[in-house]
């Protein structure tokens, strides 16, 4: 008993007196999670801009002169940095995971409040020393977002002087704050559930969040040392994955490290990292996927395991990055053997989601249409995959548009998809309002057939063999000229697809003054955070009580039930009454 | 139901596009048809459960999407649907992992009889090294590379006496005979690619990497570099010329040897080219 009595008592919670209390330095996870999504998305835009003027070079190459081979790499470098790290990163878990964790699983906040404002505000320094490198002589570093030395901290490689520095700091920086929140997000979940919340009876967003965390915390570590020994080869003229070598025709001091060793830390970072943008992803689309079709997510069991599985595997994968580069080539029997393994649970998840929907009663709203999109372009992606875990298949398509196709369907198109999905499906309960559906359903479809046009043709242009990370493709015997006309097609599909974008801000911004008021759980579902008392939920959450649970989260079409979904904070006894 | 016809109409859209795409393999031209194989099987595969995935993600939503006085069956879970899944899930990605393993333990098993060549990757350019008549290629340490050693080989070493050195970035090969690369990079990560004949690596300075492959087809194929490798990494592109075994002996024969571009060197300036090539190596090992 002695938990209720802390977590009832709303005198702990400290409520803000001033505007800067309140918005600024909050501790109010709901706050801090608006934090994390505004500076991600915003530099999300950014990203999403450097991705259009990559693209006009690739579609219109000579035409744009202030795209040289320099900057075109530093576009390259940062949108991929950005949108891997501090876009979908940062907003999954520290957007998402922020506003759902709590009013999912009964709590009144993050259970280190403070610690929890200091993770956003580091994160926003992690942002600002990354954008910074915008600025500094040289510009930023254009290694590539895999950042491989030696050529990330040689002359020869644009932004070497500063940008690579700032680069490294700023992911230093960026790990520590995930950390932060990391800790709390895993604290938050196994310590702040409200009573009759067991494990078993969690949402799946909050199992792919807690899930991804934890994975974020395993892996992320690899990817700080790997930053502060680049960072000392760098600054210091250490050796760690500088070998002796020439450069630019002259001797270096360098001697003995190794290459591949970065590449395996960064690696041991970057497989699981797919999986900690992917997890959150998973979790989040059975949950809109169950709610819209009104119906249970099926087997939502072996979905938890299947996203534990996929967790505990993806950190033995990530060598599949890596079949041809000139690691012992016989590790590759052992990648590709595990990393073809994880297609099981994953597909076990894609039958469970096409099985939720059979027999469900689907509404085709805004929500559910991302997420069906994201079940379409998942299941590209991950086909794919399968290519390129498939060891010698891989050969012929590595550092080919093949592997830019596969991974932005897989990493880039549907995490996004889900997230707009997310944010469609959550903004009654955050703003109180309703968007506009038409204006939701252009950028849908505008977004959805957009994308395909994109990534597509680019597998197809990696079957033929076209190099990737190319500023140009010049005059090459084997790539015949229609291959210059799909690059144009794809750069005028990207722009429009970029320009929808200000479709979703309109109808955010828009509604957000002038929407509609919503009702406190206008899609009927039965996950707690729709049970406040308050919509927007207030600080503290739940009034003077918390929630009690009663039942899992997918009580959705139960026969006898007077509605067809029950709260998860409905007892049983009335439900029956009411049936009677 | 738009959505639904949507999703049917990309399936289709995607098998037409597979079907008619201008983009596609470039006829191969060494032994790995094993990985031609691979993919081949992986595409069907993977089509299958493209096709039948998205057929019934379609199927579902026309059956079941939302009509007055529809409600949804309550169907918590299926074991056996749910295990049977599993199993034929198991099935399909078995068929596809085997043939990829099948042609990776060819890949990494290179034919002893294989001819050996080496190339060398710098900041933007190829040059390429054979080991000469006693089919031995001679020590190399980066320490020693200089303008008068562009290879780094060791002029104390006796095997690297009669390399074949070819600093331009054109190299030729003989027809049908098992070729191991041996790969080496001076400064950065490059990664030797030549599409037709399916099989990359990447050179990586510090060590010596290799793979191998069997020319079938005489012709000139563009080397590029498939790895990220600095601002030029888009320019640094190479021949590959397929030679029947007499035309490639004759171009072999017109190439210096190590020892021919060390005496051409040496008169010009004997003694500094000594000790910038020789004293670095020995304090260095």
């Amino acid at each position: 008993m002695a938990y209720t009595t802390i977590a009832d008592d709303t005198r702990a919670l400290h409520h803000p007196k001033t505007w800067v209390g309140k918005y600024v330095w909050s501790q109010d996870h709901k706050v801090i999670a608006l934090q994390y999504s505004g500076t991600a998305i915003a530099v999300g835009v950014v990203a999403l801009v450097l991705s259009d003027l990559m693209r006009l070079q690739l579609g219109f190459p000579d035409t744009f002169k202030f795209i040289t081979p320099s900057s075109y790499l530093q576009f390259m470098t940062m949108h991929g940095m950005i949108m891997v790290i501090y876009l979908l990163t940062a907003l999954l878990l520290g957007g998402f995971g922020n506003y759902l964790i709590p009013l999912m699983l009964g709590a009144r906040d993050m259970v280190f409040p403070f610690v929890n404002m200091l993770s956003y505000w580091v994160y926003l320094v992690a942002v600002l020393v990354l954008l910074a490198s915008f600025f500094v002589p040289g510009g930023p570093t254009g290694a590539g977002w895999t950042l491989y030395p030696p050529q990330a901290i040689l002359p020869g490689t644009p932004g070497r002087d500063w940008g690579i520095i700032l680069m490294l700091a700023s992911l230093a920086i960026f790990i520590v704050a995930f950390t932060m929140g990391g800790l709390n997000y895993v604290t938050t979940v196994l310590q702040a559930r409200t009573r009759g919340m067991t494990l078993m009876r969690m949402p799946c967003s909050v199992w792919g969040i807690f899930v991804a965390t934890i994975l974020g915390l395993l892996a992320f570590p690899a990817l700080f040392v790997a930053a502060v020994m680049m960072m000392l080869d760098r600054v210091v003229g250490t050796s760690f994955f500088m070998p002796s070598l020439v450069s630019m025709g002259q001797q270096t001091n360098f001697n003995g490290g190794s290459p591949i060793l970065f590449q395996h830390l960064f690696w041991f970072f970057g497989h699981p990292e797919v999986y900690i943008v992917a997890l959150p992803a998973f979790g989040i689309v059975s949950d809109l996927i169950s709610c819209h079709a009104r119906k249970n997510i099926f087997g939502y069991r072996m979905m938890v395991w299947a996203i534990i599985v996929i967790g505990a595997l993806s950190l033995f994968v990530w060598a599949h990055h890596m079949y041809v580069s000139g690691m012992n080539p016989y590790f590759g029997f052992f990648f590709a053997t595990s990393t073809l393994v994880i297609a099981v649970p994953t597909a076990i998840k894609v039958y469970n989601w096409l099985l939720t929907l059979w027999r469900g009663d689907i509404h085709l709203r805004v929500p559910m249409l991302f997420a069906i999109g994201f079940i379409f372009t998942f299941i590209h992606g991950g086909l794919t995959g399968l290519f390129l875990g498939n060891v010698s298949v891989d050969v012929p398509l590595s550092d080919t548009f093949f592997v830019v196709g596969h991974f932005h369907m897989v990493m880039g198109v549907s995490p996004i998809l889900v997230i707009f999905g997310a944010i469609y499906h959550w903004y009654p309960k955050i703003t109180g309002r309703m968007w506009n559906t038409t204006l939701g359903q252009i950028h849908f479809w505008i977004t959805f057939l957009g994308v395909y046009a994109i990534y597509l043709p680019m597998h197809y242009l990696g079957f033929l063999g076209v190099p990737r990370r190319y500023y140009a493709l010049g005059e090459t015997a084997f790539i015949p000229h229609s291959a210059h006309v799909a690059n144009e097609v794809i750069t005028v599909a990207a722009l429009i697809v970029g320009a929808a974008q200000l479709v979703f801000f309109y109808n955010m911004i828009w509604s957000y003054f002038k929407g509609p008021k919503a009702d406190g759980n206008p899609w009927g579902a039965t996950t707690l955070e729709w049970q406040t008392p308050q919509t927007p939920p207030a600080h503290g959450n739940w009034g003077p009580k918390l929630p009690v649970v009663y039942r899992w989260a997918y009580d959705y079409s139960v026969p006898g039930a007077p509605q067809d979904f029950v709260p998860q904070n409905v007892p049983p006894e009335p439900v029956t009454a009411h049936a009677t | 139901m738009a959505i639904a016809i949507a999703i049917a109409a990309l399936v289709l859209f995607s098998i037409a596009f597979q079907l008619l795409t201008p983009w596609w393999l470039t006829p191969l031209e060494s032994n790995w048809r094993s990985i031609d194989t691979a993919l081949d099987v992986t595409m069907w595969v993977c089509g299958f459960f493209f096709v039948a995935l998205n057929a019934f993600l379609a199927l579902s939503i026309i059956r079941y999407r939302h009509r007055r006085g529809h409600r949804a069956h309550y169907d918590p879970e299926s074991v056996t649907l749910e295990r049977r899944l599993t199993v034929w899930t198991a099935v399909g990605i078995a068929a596809l992992l085997a043939p990829g393993l099948i042609a990776w333990k060819e890949f990494v098993t290179v034919p002893k009889d294989a001819a050996v060549f080496e190339a060398v990757g710098q900041q933007w350019q190829w040059s390429f090294r054979f080991p000469g008549k006693d089919g031995v290629l001679g020590t190399v340490n980066s320490r020693q590379i200089s303008p008068d050693n562009p290879f780094g080989l060791d002029p104390d070493d006796p095997y690297g006496r009669d390399d074949i050195l070819v600093e331009g970035s054109e190299v030729h090969l003989p027809r049908g005979r098992p070729i191991k690369a041996v790969l080496r990079s001076k400064d950065v990560l490059h990664d030797f690619f030549v599409p037709q004949i399916r099989s990359k690596m990447d050179l990586v300075p510090g060590t010596v990497t290799y793979f191998w492959f069997t020319p079938t087809r005489t012709g000139r194929f563009e080397i590029l570099c498939a790895e990220l490798c600095g601002v030029g990494h888009y320019t640094m592109r190479g021949a590959m010329v397929v030679d029947e075994k007499p035309a490639f002996d004759a171009w072999l024969s017109q190439q210096p040897t190590f020892a021919q571009l060390m005496a051409e060197a040496a008169p010009a300036a004997p003694a500094a080219a000594a000790g910038r090539n020789g004293s670095p190596a020995k304090s260095v090992n």
